[in-house]
């Protein structure tokens, strides 16, 4: 779902690098107050696992591929803040080093990958652990369904803007986009599910970390 | 387990994920091929420059090898952006309280 450059319109380049400037400003305020030890390697552990498992695109329908965002993962491991910085360590790293996403559009990418994606999990994870528990089932359950909601609606994020910038109508590109997403969603919400439960038979101590 | 060992297997495991990147599907991405449908990719510009284009590292022949080798880099280096970026913030903090 990485924007290359030319598919947004100045304004809305500008918009969304604002947008997400402002929120890595907020990410490292709020981490620099709660950050422990432990997160410390938790940090560069989501980071390199999101890039290897963004490189691994899985097949879906009509010779379409999808691949991992993981800003669910680190939002239901870490909290928001902690996702949008670093899926903006990746995000950032992609677009410059491995010419994935553009240099222009990187402020679009954060936001939709990165806040979009992990506010939304968040909150739909805690609010769907309220109502089913908290047991450990009922944790991975609210976990796929918050990282399958995430790439839908950070999908789109993708669709309004592009529509906005001009490229495309709205009615053409945003059931597209969210059409392709439900699918690829259901890839988000098996891999997250996976490395939840992975991360509780292992150390079950690194789900209880303050979120951020 | 300790959790230097957790963390050292947790990284040996990302490197093992970016090994087998070379078996990744290469069709065109979820919004590439929306693009592509809709008629707009050609719209699309390309980097002004290139490092590592497209996850494949430079002038390394077998491509399989070079699409590894560029995610071998690509872990280490997001593990240690991250892990560098959270341990600054947290010992200013430390500074801060002291």
């Amino acid at each position: 779902m990485h924007i290359p450059d030319g598919f947004l319109s100045t304004a809305t380049v500008a918009t969304t690098y604002v947008i997400s400037a402002g929120g890595i400003g907020n990410a490292v305020r709020l981490a620099n107050k709660n950050l422990g030890e432990k997160h410390i390697p938790m940090m560069g552990i989501l980071a390199a696992f999101i890039f290897a498992a963004q490189m691994l695109n899985f097949p879906v329908v009509g010779g379409t591929s999808g691949h991992f965002l993981g800003a669910a993962l680190v939002a239901i491991l870490l909290g928001p803040w902690a996702a949008v910085l670093i899926m903006a360590v990746v995000l950032t790293g992609q677009s410059f080093i491995f010419q994935d996403g553009g240099i222009l559009a990187l402020g679009a990418n954060i936001f939709n990958m990165g806040i979009v994606g992990g506010f939304s999990a968040y909150y739909i994870y805690k609010g769907l652990s309220v109502v089913l528990g908290d047991s450990n089932r009922s944790k991975l359950i609210s976990c796929f369904a918050a990282s399958w909601a995430s790439v839908l609606l950070a999908s789109t994020a993708c669709a309004i803007e592009l529509a906005v910038s001009g490229t495309s109508p709205l009615s053409v590109v945003l059931p597209a986009m969210a059409g392709v997403h439900a699918i690829i969603g259901v890839g988000e919400g098996l891999i997250t599910v996976a490395v939840v439960s992975l991360v509780m038979a292992t150390r079950s101590d690194l789900l209880k970390l303050q979120r951020i | 387990m300790n959790y230097k060992k957790w963390w050292l297997l947790a990284l040996g495991f990302c490197l093992i994920v970016a090994t087998i990147s070379p078996l990744a599907s290469s069709s065109p991405d979820g919004l590439e091929k929306v693009a592509e449908d809709k008629g707009f990719i050609e719209v699309a510009q390309g980097s002004p420059f290139e490092i590592i284009a497209d996850y494949v590292f430079p002038g390394i022949e077998n491509e399989a090898f070079a699409t590894i080798f560029a995610g071998w880099i690509g872990v280490l280096l997001m593990f240690g952006i991250a892990y560098g970026i959270a341990w600054l913030v947290q010992s200013r903090k430390k500074k801060a309280a002291a």
